[in-house]
C-alpha cells in the first residue's frame, strides 16, 4: 500500500515577471518500506517535488494544483498545526550539503535532539540521551563524545551521519534524501548509502532518494522515477528500467554515461541542446527538441504516461524497443603509446603548508610522474589527497616546497621571472566552476582576449580573429562574444573556459574537475569536445577528477593519490580493471555502478576517516585504513613496477604481462 | 572602440535597473531640485546675505519682500536657505568624495598587499577610529578657523576610515577569487589583477558607499555648525541655520526651524535613495531576474 502519493501535483515559482512552472502534473507513489529513486538533471523538478512535499518551497513557490496524499490524507487540505506535526514527526529530510544544514553554533547533540524538544517537549537530559543513542545507531564513532562537538569538528561523512540522525530521531515513516552523497567522496558515499539502506530496514521506513547519479539509483532503489522538465517521464522497477528503458530520455541518459562508451576510441552519446525554459508555455513532449527520434506528433500532442508492464509507465510516442547493455569494457588494449618525449616530468614534488604553529600540513609528499605529448594523465583520489595541489603546482600557481617540475626540458624552478611568465603559455588551467573563474564584469570577448593581452600576442585585430576562431572550435556562435558570463549555462561556460585555456596554444592543459559540476548529458558534450581538440591540436591533459569512470574514459594513464602520495600509476585499463593497490581497489568498488546486477563486494569497503595531513601516518599512509596492513607497512613502500607501478608491500596482483616493458 | 561599446552596454543595462527603482529616481529628483534651488535660486531671487538688518528682525513669513520671513539679525530666510544650501551641498559632496577616494586607495592597498603592510595600515585606521569623531572635530575647530575648504578637509580626514575598512574587506575576498587565480595562471601581474579585476568588481561597493558618505558629510557640517564650530557668519549653512532656529523654538519662530531641518532631511534621504538604487545596478546577477 502506498504511504505517499502525489496526484497531479503542480508547483509554480513566481518571478518578478511571470512564473516558472517547476512541476507539471506529477504523479508519484512511494510504498511502505521501499526506496523510490527520483533521477533527473538539474532543473528537472526532482528537488521541487520533495520540497513541495515538505512544504519548504523557496520564496514565491506555491503548489497550484493536485494532492499530496500521506497515508491517505491530503497534506494540502490539512490544518496548519496538524500539518506541522505530520511534516515534522512523520517525515525526515536529509539535504545535500551537511555543512550548511547544520547550525555551526549549536552542539551536535542539541541539534540532533532539537526535533524532540520541539515536537515532544522532552527534557534536556533525556534529549541528550536519545541523541547519543541515535548517533550510535547511525554508526557514529564515540557518540557520547561527539554529542558535545560542534559541526566544524566533524568530517563531511560524519556530518551527514549527524544530519541523518537528526532526521531519524523521531522515527519518521518517510525519509527524504535529496542528493545525500553528492558532496561526499565515493568511499564515504558508499558508507552513507549503505547506512540509509540498513536504517530503512531497521525502521521500516519508506525512502525517497533524489539524485542525478544513475549509479546511485541502480544500486539502492527499488523503483525509479525519471523526471524531465517538471514532469515524470518514466517510472519502473529499478531492474526493469535499467534492463528495458522505454523513454528516449532515459535511454539517452544511460548512453551519455562514460561507462557506456564502447571501446577506448568510442565517443560518448551526448544529448544536444539544453532543457526547455519552464517559464514559457510548452506543448508536446518536452524532450522532443533534443530527441533524435522526435516526429511532428511528438511536438504537437501532449504525450500521456502509458503502461508498458505492471509498474512500468512511460510517456513516449517512439519508445525504445531494443535493450540497453552495459557491457563492461574488456581489459582494453592500451591506446598506441604516445612514443614521443615527455612534455612534463615531475620529480619528487613536495608541497607543505604552514599550519600556524601547529606543525606543517603535508599536501604533496614526493610525487613523481611524466606526461608525454598528446597523452592524457588522469589523477584520481578523494578530497584532500593533494591532486588539486599537484595541478596548481604544475600550472605554476604555487611554489613547490621541494622537487622539480621539468616542462619541455626546462626546469621551471630555475627560470627567472620573465621566463616563467612566458612559461605560462605552455601550461594552462581549466577550472571546475568556470563561472567563478570568469570576471562577471567582463564580456566573453574580454575574457578570451585577456590571455593574449597578458602574453602580448598579436595586435588587437589579430586577437579578435583568434578569439572568433576559438569560439568556433568549441562550438559556440560568434554572438556569444558580446554576452556576459551569467548569461550562459554551465556547459557553455565550460566551453568558454576551454576556449580560454586554448587561447595561448598551450601544449599542456591542467583540467581540475572540469566536468564535476555538470549534468551527465552536458558532461558528455564537454568530454567529447576535449577529446576532439586533443586529437586535433596534439594537446596533453592532466585530468584531475574524483570520478573514476570519467577518468577511465578520458585518460591514457591513471595516477592514484592518497594523502599526498602517489600509490599507483599505470595504463588506464590496467589500473581500473587490474588494480594493484588496495586503496585503488576500494575506490573502484565504491563507485556505484549503473548496472543493478552489479553488487559491490563487502570485503573491500574501507572504513574510518581520512587521517589528518597535519601529522600523516608514517610509512605507507594508507596503512591506518588498509585491510591488509601489517607491521612492515610502517616503513615506506617504494613505487615499483614497469609501466604499472604500485607503492605497496602487499600488492593485490602481479603486474599484467602485457604491461611489462 | 571595442572597449567603448562594452562600457556602454554595461551602463545602459544598469540605467534600466536604476530607472526601475522609483525611490532612486525620486532621490535624483530631490537632489536636482535642491541643488537648483541653492545654486540657481539666487539668480532669480536676490537678497542681502552680508549685512544685518536689525530693523527687520523676526518678520513672519508673508511679509512684503520676505516671503519666508527674516531671522534674528534680519537676514531674509529664503535667500539664506539658498546660500546655506550651497555650503552644505559643496562641503557634503567634496568631503564625501575626498573620504571615498582616500579610503578606497588606502583600503585597496592594504587588502591587496596583505601581511604586515595590511596590519600596519589597518592599525592606523583602528587607532583613528577609536578617537571619538566629535572630540576630533572640536579639537580641529579650536586650532583652525573653519572655512569651507577647511571644513572639507576636517570632515574628510575623519570620514575616510569607513570606506577604507570596507574596501579592504572587499579586496581581501576579491584577491582569492578564481578569476584572479586564472589570470595569474596566464602569467598576469598583480597590477593587472588590481586594474582589471579587483577595482571593477569593488567599484559597486565604492560608489554605493560614496553616496552614503556624501549624506554623512552633510550631516557632519550640520553637527559642527550646531556646536558652533562651523563656518563663521555671515556665511551660512543648513546645519547652522537649524542650530540658530532651535534656540528660537520657544519664541514661536517656526519658520527659522522647519525649513533648514526639512532641507537636511530631504537631501540626506535623496542620497540614501540614490545609494540603494546604485546597489541594485551593480548587482550584475540581479539584472536577468
Amino acid at each position: 500500500m502506498s504511504l505517499l502519493r502525489l496526484v497531479d501535483l503542480s508547483t509554480d515559482i513566481a518571478l518578478r515577471r511571470g512564473a516558472v512552472h517547476a512541476l507539471d502534473h506529477v504523479n508519484l507513489e512511494v510504498r511502505q518500506g521501499e526506496t523510490l529513486g527520483v533521477v533527473g538533471e538539474s532543473g528537472s523538478g526532482k528537488t521541487m517535488t520533495v520540497l513541495s512535499v515538505m512544504g519548504l518551497l523557496p520564496p514565491g513557490g506555491r503548489v497550484v494544483n493536485g494532492q499530496i496524499l500521506f497515508d491517505g490524507r491530503d497534506l494540502l487540505a490539512m490544518a496548519p498545526d496538524e500539518l506541522r506535526r505530520v511534516r515534522g514527526v512523520e517525515m525526515g529530510m536529509v539535504f545535500q550539503d551537511p555543512l550548511t544544514s547544520l547550525n555551526p553554533t549549536m552542539r551536535i547533540g542539541a541539534q540532533v535532539a532539537e526535533p524532540l524538544r520541539v515536537h515532544q517537549g522532552v527534557s534536556k537530559a533525556e534529549a541528550r540521551e536519545r541523541a547519543v543513542e541515535i548517533l550510535r545507531r547511525v554508526g557514529m564513532p564515540r557518540p557520547d563524545k561527539i554529542v558535545d562537538d560542534y559541526p566544524h569538528q566533524l568530517s563531511g561523512g560524519m556530518r551527514q551521519r549527524a544530519v541523518i540522525a537528526m532526521a531519524l530521531i523521531r522515527s519518521p515513516r518517510l525519509l527524504i534524501a535529496d542528493e545525500p552523497t553528492t558532496a561526499l567522496d565515493v568511499t564515504t558515499q558508499r558508507q552513507i548509502l549503505e547506512l540509509i539502506d540498513d536504517l530503512r530496514d531497521e525502521f521500516k521506513m519508506a525512502v525517497i532518494l533524489v539524485t542525478h547519479d544513475l549509479g546511485v539509483i541502480a544500486s539502492r532503489a527499488d523503483r525509479v522515477a525519471v523526471m524531465y522538465a517538471g514532469r515524470v517521464v518514466e517510472t519502473a522497477t529499478t531492474e526493469e528500467l535499467f534492463r528495458a528503458p522505454r523513454h528516449r530520455y532515459t535511454e539517452a541518459l544511460m548512453h551519455a554515461l562514460p561507462e557506456a562508451a564502447q571501446g577506448r576510441e568510442g565517443r560518448l552519446y551526448s544529448i544536444p541542446g539544453l532543457p526547455p525554459d519552464l517559464s514559457q508555455p510548452l506543448t508536446g513532449c518536452r524532450f522532443a527538441p533534443r530527441c533524435r527520434h522526435a516526429t511532428d506528433a511528438c511536438r504537437a500532442t501532449d504525450v500521456p504516461l502509458v503502461r508498458a508492464a505492471e509498474d512500468h509507465l512511460y510517456a513516449c510516442l517512439h519508445p525504445v524497443t531494443e535493450a540497453v547493455t552495459f557491457a563492461p569494457r574488456g581489459a582494453g588494449e592500451a591506446r598506441p603509446a604516445a612514443a614521443s618525449e615527455p612534455i612534463l616530468s615531475v620529480r619528487e614534488l613536495v608541497k607543505e603548508y604552514d599550519a600556524g604553529g601547529k606543525g606543517r600540513v603535508s599536501a604533496v609528499a614526493g610525487v613523481s610522474f611524466e606526461v608525454k605529448a598528446g597523452e592524457t594523465l588522469g589523477i584520481v583520489g578523494e578530497s584532500g589527497c593533494g591532486k588539486s595541489t599537484v595541478g596548481r603546482l604544475v600550472a605554476g600557481l604555487e611554489e613547490p616546497t621541494g622537487g622539480q617540475i621539468v616542462l619541455d626540458g626546462t626546469d621551471i624552478g630555475a627560470l627567472d621571472r620573465r621566463a616563467r611568465r612566458r612559461m605560462h603559455r605552455e601550461v594552462q588551467l581549466m577550472f571546475q566552476d568556470s563561472y567563478a573563474a570568469m570576471n562577471p564584469r567582463m564580456r566573453v570577448d574580454g575574457i578570451l582576449t585577456e590571455p593574449l593581452e597578458i602574453q602580448q600576442v598579436g595586435d588587437p585585430a589579430g586577437r579578435r580573429s583568434r578569439v572568433t576562431r576559438l569560439l568556433d572550435q568549441v562550438g559556440l556562435p560568434t554572438r556569444a562574444l558580446e554576452r556576459y558570463p551569467h548569461e550562459f549555462s554551465g556547459g557553455q561556460l565550460q566551453r568558454i573556459g576551454l576556449a580560454r585555456s586554448l587561447a595561448l596554444e598551450p601544449r599542456l592543459i591542467v583540467a581540475d574537475e572540469p566536468v564535476s559540476a555538470l549534468d551527465v548529458s552536458i558532461q558528455a558534450q564537454v568530454l567529447n569536445l576535449m577529446r576532439d581538440l586533443q586529437s586535433e591540436l596534439g594537446l596533453s591533459y592532466v585530468f584531475i577528477s574524483h570520478d573514476l569512470s570519467v577518468v577511465d574514459y578520458m585518460a591514457d594513464r591513471i595516477a592514484v593519490m592518497y594523502l599526498g602520495k602517489l600509490v599507483e600509476i599505470g595504463p588506464a585499463s590496467q589500473v581500473v580493471r587490474a588494480a594493484r593497490h588496495p586503496y585503488t581497489q576500494a575506490l573502484i568498488d565504491a563507485v556505484p555502478s549503473p548496472d543493478p546486477g552489479h553488487a559491490p563486494s563487502p570485503a573491500t569497503a574501507i572504513r574510518g576517516e581520512l587521517p589528518s595531513a597535519l601529522n600523516p601516518p608514517t610509512g605507507c599512509r594508507f596503512r591506518t585504513r588498509c585491510p591488509l596492513a601489517q607491521d612492515i607497512c610502517r616503513t615506506e613502500p617504494p613505487l615499483e613496477g614497469g609501466l604499472h607501478q604500485v607503492a605497496c608491500h602487499f600488492p593485490l596482483r602481479e603486474e599484467a604481462a602485457a604491461a611489462r616493458p | 572602440m571595442n572597449d567603448q561599446t562594452r562600457v556602454r552596454g554595461l551602463w545602459r543595462n544598469g540605467l534600466e535597473v536604476f530607472v526601475d527603482n522609483r525611490l532612486a529616481l525620486a532621490g535624483v529628483g530631490i537632489f536636482v531640485l535642491l541643488a537648483a534651488f541653492s545654486f540657481l535660486g539666487p539668480l532669480f531671487y536676490s537678497s542681502d546675505q552680508v549685512h544685518t538688518d536689525l530693523a527687520n528682525v523676526y518678520l513672519s513669513p508673508g511679509t512684503a519682500g520676505h516671503p519666508m520671513g527674516t531671522d534674528g539679525v534680519g537676514y531674509d530666510q529664503l535667500g539664506r536657505l539658498m546660500v546655506g544650501g550651497q555650503t552644505s551641498i559643496v562641503v557634503g559632496l567634496a568631503a564625501g568624495l575626498l573620504a571615498t577616494v582616500v579610503g578606497t586607495v588606502w583600503g585597496a592597498i592594504a587588502g591587496f598587499a596583505g601581511g604586515w603592510v595590511d596590519a600596519i595600515m589597518m592599525r592606523v585606521v583602528d587607532a583613528m577610529m577609536s578617537i571619538p569623531a566629535l572630540f576630533l572635530f572640536m579639537l580641529m575647530a579650536a586650532i583652525v578657523t573653519p572655512t569651507v575648504p577647511m571644513l572639507i578637509v576636517i570632515i574628510g580626514a575623519f570620514a575616510w576610515l569607513g570606506p577604507a575598512r570596507l574596501v579592504r574587506g572587499e579586496a581581501l575576498t576579491l584577491r582569492t577569487r578564481e578569476y584572479v587565480l586564472a589570470m595569474r595562471g596566464m602569467g598576469g601581474t598583480g597590477g593587472r589583477a588590481v586594474r582589471r579585476h579587483i577595482i571593477p568588481n569593488a567599484i559597486g561597493t565604492v560608489i554605493v558607499n560614496a553616496t552614503f558618505q556624501i549624506a554623512d558629510a552633510i550631516l557632519y557640517v550640520a553637527y559642527l555648525s550646531f556646536l558652533g564650530l562651523g563656518v563663521p557668519p555671515p556665511a551660512a549653512n543648513w546645519g547652522g541655520m537649524l542650530s540658530d532656529g532651535l534656540s528660537d523654538t520657544f519664541s514661536g519662530h517656526w519658520w527659522l526651524l522647519y525649513p533648514p531641518g526639512i532641507a537636511i532631511i530631504l537631501i540626506v534621504l535623496a542620497f540614501n535613495f540614490i545609494g540603494d538604487g546604485l546597489r541594485d545596478v551593480f548587482e550584475v546577477r540581479l539584472r536577468r531576474r
